[in-house]
C-alpha cells in the first residue's frame, strides 16, 4: 500500500508582515459608523420579527398545482382583517409561508384567547385561499410566550457577553477584556444591522446564530490575545504596535485556516441544508467573517488605544501607553 | 506529551471504539434494529421538525385552581356546620378567605373547635406549618389557605395533569410522546407522527377537556322557569344540557353540592345497553363513593339527579331504586367511538385546572423527511469539504485530524443516543458546524508545530512543543465557546436547544479527540515509522 500523502500546501506564508495595526484607526471609524447606522436602522424601520418574538400564526401552505400565486394569496389573506400578512416563498416555488400577527393589528381591541385565535385564523385563511392549497403545517405562538422569548433572548446575549468579559479579565487583564467586549458587541450589532437593513426574518434561530457568533468570535480573539500575552513576556522592549502586529501575523495562518474550514462547513449547510435553517446558517456565515475581522482589526489594536502593561513579571499595575515610537 | 503508557492507549482506543459502536444504531432502520441485542438499541430521538407531529405548550390556570379549592373549602365548611347542627349564615368567599358567621352565641366555641380541624396539614406530614389558617373575629370564623399550601397544591396539580395527559393521549405507552412540566404552570406536550387534523382532534378531545364529572341532585324546590327569571335558591345553580347529548337544549336547576364525582370512580368502560346495540359508558365507584351514592339514592327514590360533565348535563335519569352496588351507566347519543373516548377521559381523571394553549406547532411528516434528507446531505458534504481542506493544508497530519473528527462526530451521536437526546434540524446544523470548529484545535497544534520546526527544534521536541504550547490556548478558546453554547441550551427550546446541545457536546468532545486522540495517533506513527522529516 504505497501511498504517500502530498506535501501540504501552506496557504499563508510563515513570514507575513502585514501591518494590521496601522489600519486600526480606519477600521474603528468604519465599524463605528456601521454601528451607528445599525442603531438608526433599529430605531426607524426596526427588525422584521418572526412570530417567535411577535406572536401570531404561521402556516406553511403548499399549492396543489404549480407555483403559488403570492400576490393573490396576500390580497385574500389581508382581506380577512387580521392586519398585514407576510407571505414569502419557502424553498420551492410551490411552498409558501403565511404569517399573520393579529394581536398587533387589532390594536388591542379584542384580545382573543389562544385557541380561538389559532382556530379562527387558521380556518379563515384555509377557507379564503381555497381548494388550490393545502395547509402543511402550522405554528401558533401566543403573545405572552413571544414576549418572554424576546426577553430571554436579550438576557441570554447579555449574560454571554458578560460571562466572556469576566473570563477574559480573569485569564488576561482588564484591558484585554474590554477589547474583547468591544469586538463582541461590534459583531452582534453589525449582524443585527444586516438583518434590519435587508429586513430579513429575525426569529429565535437568529438569536441562536448570534450566540454561536459570540462563541466563535471570542474563540478567535482569545487565540490572538494568547499570542500577544506570550510576546509581551518575550519581547519586553518591543514597541506595542510592532508587538501587536507580530502577534497577529504569527497567528494569521491559523486564523485563515480555521475561518476557511468553518466556512466550508457552513457553505455546505447553506447549499444543502434546506430552507428551514437557511436564516440560521446565513447569519452564522456573516458572523464568522465579521468575528474574524473584529478579532484582527479591532480587539487587538484596541489595546493600543487603551494601553496595556508591559511588565508582566511583577504585580504592578502600570497602565498607560509605552513610550511608543509611532513606527508603523 | 508524546508518551502514552499502554493502559492510557487502550483506554483511548476503547472510548473511540465505544463511541463508534453506540453511534451505529442510528444508521439502521427500525426493523434491522429489532434484531440487535437490547443494549444496542439506543438511538437518538428525532425532533418534531424531523419526524413530523404536534407540539403544544399549555398553561394551567392556577387562578382557577385557587378558586376551586377555596370554593371547595366553603362547601366543606357548610357541610360540616350542617352536620354539627350549627346555625350559620352561608359561607362567603372574600378574596382568599372563607367567612362564616355563627348565629347562636353558644355555638361559636363549638363551631370554632370544629373548624380548627381544617388547619390540619394535608400534604406535609412532617412540617408543622398548617394548611389553612383559622381565625376568629367576633361571631365570624375565617379560614384562609396558606401560600405554602396553595403552592403545594399547584405542584401536585401540575404533576397530576402531566399524568392525566399521558393516560389520555397514550394509554398503552406505545407512542413516543413527551410530556414535561415547564416552569411554574406550563406543560409541554409533544406528539410525534400525527397529521394536522389529528393534532386538532387531540387538542379538542383530549387536552381541552377538564373532564370534571359530578353527580348532583336536581333541585325541585323551584321550577327552572322561575330560577331563570329570578335567581336560583342558595346552594343551587342553573345548568345547561350538553350539546350532542339527550339533554341538548334543556336547562336544569341542580344543587351545587356534589354527591359523588369522577374522583370516586374506580373504572369506566365502554359497553352496550342490555339487550341492545346502543353504546353506553358503564362505571364503578370506590367504597366511599358507593356508600355515598347508596345513601343519597336511598333517600331520594323517585327524584331525578343529573350527571354533569365539565359543567354541562349529559344525562338526567330518575332514581328508580336505591343504587347500592356503586355501579351505573351513562347513556345518550353515543357512538362506540365517543363512548370509548368518554370512558378514557373518565378513567384518566379530571384535570385539576383548565388548560390554556399558549403555543402550538404542527409539522407535516413529509417536511420532516425532507429535512432529514437535506440534513444528511449537508453534513456529508461538510465532512468531505473539511477533510479535503485539512489534507491539502496539513498533509498526513491533516488526515490524522480527520480520523479524530470522525470519532468526534461519533461521540456526539453516541452521547445523544445514550442520553436519549433529540436530534433536530438545527441540531444537524450544529454537528456540521462542529466539524469546522473541531479542526480548529488541530490547526492550532499544527501551526505551532510548524513554527517550532522552523525555529530549528528537533522533530520530537517540535511536536511536543506544538501540543504543550497550544494546549492552554485551546482550553481558553473552547471554554469561552462553550459558555455561549450552555447559555443557548438554557434559553432555547425544541429545535434551537437541539442545536446548542450538539454544538456543546461537540466542543467538549473535540477537546478529547483533537488533543488526546490525535496525540496518540501521532505518537504511534512516530514510533513505527520513525520519520526523518516531519511532513508538515
Amino acid at each position: 500500500m504505497a501511498f504517500s500523502f502530498p506535501k501540504p500546501f501552506e496557504l499563508v506564508p510563515s513570514d507575513t508582515k502585514f501591518p494590521f495595526v496601522s489600519f486600526y484607526k480606519v477600521c474603528i471609524s468604519l465599524s463605528g459608523f456601521a454601528a451607528v447606522v445599525t442603531v438608526i436602522l433599529l430605531a426607524t424601520i426596526g427588525l422584521n420579527f418572526g412570530i417567535d418574538f411577535r406572536g401570531g400564526v404561521a402556516l406553511t401552505v403548499k399549492s396543489n398545482s404549480g407555483p403559488a400565486n403570492i400576490a393573490k394569496l396576500r390580497t385574500q389573506v389581508n382581506a380577512l382583517g387580521f392586519g398585514e400578512s407576510q407571505i414569502q416563498q419557502l424553498g420551492s416555488p410551490d411552498t409558501v409561508l403565511v404569517r399573520v400577527s393579529p394581536e398587533d393589528s387589532q390594536g388591542g381591541s379584542v384580545p382573543l384567547q389562544g385557541e380561538e385565535l389559532r382556530n379562527q385564523v387558521q380556518q379563515k385563511i384555509a377557507a379564503a385561499i381555497g381548494d388550490g392549497y393545502t395547509v402543511v403545517d402550522g405554528q401558533f405562538i401566543g403573545s405572552t410566550v413571544s414576549k418572554e422569548l424576546l426577553h430571554s433572548a436579550i438576557l441570554a446575549l447579555t449574560l454571554t457577553c458578560f460571562g466572556m468579559f469576566v473570563y477574559i479579565w480573569f485569564r488576561f487583564e482588564w484591558q484585554f477584556a474590554i477589547g474583547a467586549i468591544v469586538a463582541l458587541v461590534h459583531d452582534v450589532l453589525l449582524t443585527v444591522g444586516l438583518f434590519a437593513a435587508f429586513q430579513l426574518d429575525f426569529d429565535l434561530s437568529i438569536v441562536a446564530a448570534l450566540l454561536t457568533i459570540l462563541g466563535y468570535s471570542i474563540n478567535d480573539t482569545v487565540v490572538i490575545y494568547d499570542r500577544i500575552r506570550e510576546n509581551l513576556r518575550k519581547y519586553k522592549k518591543m514597541a506595542l504596535a510592532d508587538l501587536l502586529n507580530l502577534s497577529i501575523n504569527e497567528t494569521l495562518s491559523r486564523t485563515v485556516m480555521t475561518v476557511l474550514s468553518t466556512m466550508l462547513a457552513l457553505i455546505a449547510l447553506l447549499i444543502f441544508g434546506g430552507p428551514v435553517i437557511m436564516g440560521l446558517v446565513f447569519a452564522i456565515l456573516f458572523g464568522v467573517v465579521i468575528g474574524t475581522y473584529s478579532s484582527v482589526f479591532i480587539a487587538a489594536p484596541f489595546l493600543i488605544m487603551i494601553g496595556v502593561k508591559r511588565d508582566w513579571s511583577g504585580n504592578q499595575q502600570v497602565g498607560g501607553k509605552t513610550k511608543a515610537t509611532a513606527s508603523v | 506529551m508524546l508518551y502514552f503508557n499502554p493502559w492510557k492507549t487502550i483506554a483511548i482506543i476503547l472510548v473511540s471504539l465505544a463511541s463508534l459502536l453506540f453511534a451505529a444504531p442510528n444508521l439502521f432502520t427500525k426493523e434491522q434494529l429489532a434484531n440487535l441485542p437490547g443494549w444496542m438499541q439506543m438511538r437518538m430521538g428525532l425532533g418534531l421538525d424531523l419526524q413530523g407531529g404536534a407540539y403544544y405548550l399549555l398553561e394551567l390556570d392556577t387562578e382557577d385552581l385557587r378558586k376551586n379549592w377555596i370554593d371547595a373549602l366553603a362547601d366543606d365548611v357548610r357541610q360540616n356546620m350542617r352536620d354539627e347542627k350549627v346555625l350559620f349564615t352561608s359561607p362567603t368567599v372574600v378574596g382568599n378567605e372563607v367567612r362564616v358567621t355563627i348565629k347562636r352565641d353558644d355555638q361559636i366555641e363549638k363551631a370554632y373547635e370544629k373548624l380548627k380541624k381544617f388547619s390540619q396539614s394535608n400534604f406535609d406530614v412532617f412540617s408543622g406549618t398548617p394548611d389553612v389558617e383559622v381565625t376568629r373575629e367576633g361571631k365570624t370564623i375565617k379560614l384562609m389557605p396558606t401560600e405554602a399550601a396553595l403552592n403545594n397544591r399547584i405542584t401536585n396539580a401540575m404533576g397530576t395533569a402531566v399524568e392525566i395527559f399521558r393516560n389520555r393521549i397514550d394509554p398503552s405507552g406505545t407512542r413516543e410522546i413527551l410530556i414535561q412540566r415547564q416552569g411554574e404552570n406550563r406543560i409541554l406536550l409533544q406528539v410525534p407522527g400525527v397529521s394536522n387534523d389529528e393534532a386538532k382532534a387531540i387538542w379538542e378531545d383530549k387536552i381541552n377537556k377538564p373532564a370534571v364529572l359530578t353527580f348532583q341532585l336536581v333541585d325541585q324546590s323551584m321550577s327552572v322557569q322561575e330560577a331563570r327569571e329570578g335567581s336560583p335558591p342558595p346552594g343551587s345553580a342553573l345548568y345547561k344540557g350538553a350539546a350532542n347529548s339527550d339533554e341538548e337544549g334543556q336547562f336544569y336547576l341542580l344543587q351545587k353540592r356534589v354527591i359523588v364525582s369522577g374522583a370516586d370512580l374506580v373504572d369506566a368502560q365502554q359497553s352496550f345497553k342490555q339487550n341492545s346495540t346502543e353504546p353506553v359508558v358503564t362505571f364503578r365507584f370506590n367504597m366511599s363513593g358507593s356508600q355515598r351514592f347508596a345513601k343519597v339514592t336511598r333517600d331520594n327514590v323517585g327524584k331525578p339527579f343529573a350527571i354533569v360533565l365539565d359543567g354541562e348535563v349529559i344525562s338526567a335519569p330518575v332514581i328508580r331504586e336505591p343504587i347500592l352496588g356503586g355501579t351505573g351507566e351513562i347513556s345518550g347519543r353515543y357512538t362506540v367511538q365517543s363512548a370509548n373516548d368518554l370512558a378514557i377521559l373518565l378513567r384518566s381523571g379530571a384535570l385539576p385546572a383548565k388548560p390554556k394553549l399558549v403555543a402550538r406547532q404542527t409539522v407535516g411528516a413529509s417536511m420532516g423527511a425532507d429535512a432529514i434528507a437535506s440534513g444528511k446531505t449537508a453534513t456529508l458534504w461538510a465532512f468531505l469539504l473539511v477533510a479535503l481542506f485539512m489534507v491539502i493544508g496539513y498533509g498526513l497530519f491533516g488526515a490524522f485530524s480527520i480520523v479524530a473528527l470522525a470519532v468526534n462526530i461519533a461521540i456526539i451521536v453516541a452521547t445523544m443516543s445514550l442520553l436519549g437526546g433529540t436530534l433536530t434540524l438545527p441540531g444537524i446544523a450544529g454537528i456540521a458546524l462542529t466539524m469546522g470548529v473541531a479542526v480548529d484545535a488541530n490547526v492550532l497544534i499544527y501551526e505551532r508545530m510548524r513554527e517550532e520546526l522552523r525555529s530549528g527544534k528537533s522533530n520530537i521536541l517540535a511536536l511536543e512543543a506544538g501540543f504543550s504550547r497550544a494546549y492552554a490556548t485551546i482550553i481558553d478558546s473552547h471554554l469561552t465557546g462553550l459558555l455561549g453554547g450552555v447559555i443557548l441550551m438554557w434559553l432555547g427550546s425544541g429545535p434551537i436547544r437541539g442545536f446548542a446541545i450538539t454544538l456543546s457536546i461537540g466542543i467538549i468532545a473535540s477537546l478529547f479527540t483533537a488533543i488526546t486522540l490525535t496525540r496518540l495517533i501521532i505518537a504511534t506513527w512516530l514510533r513505527y515509522v520513525r520519520p526523518n522529516v516531519i511532513p508538515l
